[in-house]
């Protein structure tokens, strides 16, 4: 079996466009949503959403190549940039070496319906042009990173509902792990639009708290009242250890749990037993005790009762251990597809630069908070070993855990 | 009823916005494909433009006999002048 290790990761999110934005963000307690009037037009119940800037990708990549991404594939174009120049990764090597790509998205809403709107309109299918039906295809990330990186490997998109990013990664561990692979892109992407989210708003899922909108996510918090959709995208490049060393390049992390489990009940109601397995799993296959994790970057996305369900799962799991939690979504919003990604990547600025980052607007805990560790403000800490949960719609949890990368365990 | 030059000079503003080439490039006699770097998909995209420039629809077959801008515009401004007569 191989060893996987983290050579690469990179975002694009609400918190900033690049990893050095996002880290002060994240050690600041900076909130990434604001009050989007269109959605409010739209007929949206509520208004709010992560902020995150269009980005203008002409003179960085061709026609061709522009007019066959959507706005996610454009936020994941941008992460795996910055990954990819973080672990020296050039054109030329991952041209000449086998290299893949599994990224978690679940949804392509603004390309359909705008295709759609053209195909109404003009009665004539050719006129929403050559680019559109590689937009509106859920695999739409990952055609369009393998087809720009020239990516050789293995190449498929994961739909997991809220857990994708997090299943795309524990997927390429798992096939480096296994020896068919020996670097693989990972991510997550999470498109951003006011069509992509507008029937998730009509579950009465969002957050109301129109008023301050940087205080609306409160995971964990008594008062909290619903999550607040948000996007962008996030890419860890995972590679064997074997691959990393032979090309000298800087290590972030080793990957050494993968849990998952079905939840096997309600279609959007959390159970307490599902994520219990996926945290065992981990932990099992980690070979770690649960005081051996210093820190856990929770699913939590402030609705009332997917919150509870897992602060009951990390109180059974973790009981007196006790270690250190906060949920990044009380600045990001939640980033659906790309959050399992993306909560990786944070995960990793906060062990690099040896912090936690504050789980913000946790004011008044419930009577299931209240039996966890979960940090209001930023706090320095050595993190040796990282956990970090994601669930989604159909009872699906992942659980992936990571290792600080030194001399010692390199031995 | 427009001249002309009025029309190739729209068509080449279109056609320099759309497929990101350089003006100078655009002469009559230069190949219409290889300058503007067109691949079978791109074809698709050159209907579209001229539907949203010109308002009339275009078949990509009627493409084959075009091969200079020249032809491009002999193709293109009679049905410009045709669409202004209906």
């Amino acid at each position: 079996m191989n060893r996987v290790v983290i050579t690469g990761i990179g975002i694009y999110s609400c918190i900033g466009k690049n990893l050095d934005e996002v880290r002060d963000s994240l050690y600041e307690g900076h909130s990434g949503i604001v009050l989007d009037p269109v959605r409010k037009a739209f007929g949206y119940r509520s208004g709010l959403t992560g902020y995150v800037e269009k980005p203008n990708l002409k003179g960085m990549l061709d026609r061709r190549a522009r007019i066959t991404l959507p706005d996610q594939g454009e936020y994941a174009f941008l992460a795996t940039t910055e990954a990819m120049r973080l672990a020296r990764l050039d054109p030329d090597w991952t041209e000449k070496h086998i290299f893949g790509i599994i990224y978690g998205n679940d949804s392509t809403a603004k390309s359909v319906i705008e295709a759609i709107d053209i195909m109404r309109e003009k009665k004539d299918t050719m006129l929403v042009g050559s680019g559109s039906v590689f937009q509106t295809m859920n695999s739409t990330v990952t055609m369009n990173l393998a087809t720009i990186f020239k990516l050789r490997g293995i190449n498929f998109t994961v739909s997991a509902a809220c857990a994708s990013g997090s299943h795309a990664i524990g997927l390429g561990y798992h096939f480096i792990k296994t020896g068919l692979e020996a670097s693989i892109v990972c991510g997550g992407a999470q498109e951003t639009g006011h069509y992509s989210m507008g029937n998730f708003d009509a579950l009465s899922a969002f957050s109301t708290h129109e008023s301050e909108p940087t205080k609306a996510s409160r995971p964990f918090d008594r008062h909290r009242d619903g999550l607040i959709p948000s996007g962008g995208a996030a890419t860890v490049i995972l590679e064997s250890l074997e691959s990393a060393q032979g090309r000298g390049a800087p290590i972030w992390g080793e990957v050494i749990g993968y849990g998952f489990s079905s939840n096997g009940a309600h279609i959007s109601n959390p159970t307490v037993e599902g994520p219990v397995r996926a945290l065992r799993m981990a932990l099992q296959e980690a070979g770690l005790r649960p005081d051996e994790v210093d820190y856990i970057n929770a699913h939590a996305t402030s609705t009332p009762a997917g919150d509870s369900s897992e602060a009951r799962a990390l109180d059974e799991v973790f009981g007196s251990a006790r270690p250190c939690i906060s949920s990044t979504k009380s600045m990001t919003g939640h980033e659906c597809w790309m959050a399992g990604a993306s909560e990786i990547v944070y995960s990793a600025l906060m062990m690099r630069d040896s912090f936690v980052a504050p789980n913000i607007n946790f004011e008044e805990p419930d009577e299931d908070s209240a039996r966890l560790n979960i940090i209001k403000k930023s706090l320095g800490k050595d993190i040796n070993v990282f956990l970090s949960n994601s669930f989604g719609f159909g009872g699906t949890n992942s659980t992936l855990i990571v290792r600080k990368w030194d001399k010692l365990t390199a031995l | 009823m427009k001249n002309a030059d009025a029309i190739i000079e729209r068509i080449n503003g279109f056609l320099v916005e759309e497929f990101e080439v350089e003006p100078s490039r655009i002469t009559p006699e230069a190949n219409l494909k290889t300058t503007l770097e067109l691949d079978s998909l791109d074809y698709i995209d050159l209907v579209v433009v001229i539907e949203s420039h010109l308002g009339f629809k275009v078949k990509p077959e009627d493409f084959q006999g075009i091969v200079s801008f020249q032809d491009f515009y002999n193709y293109v401004i009679p049905r410009v002048h045709t669409k202004e007569l209906v």
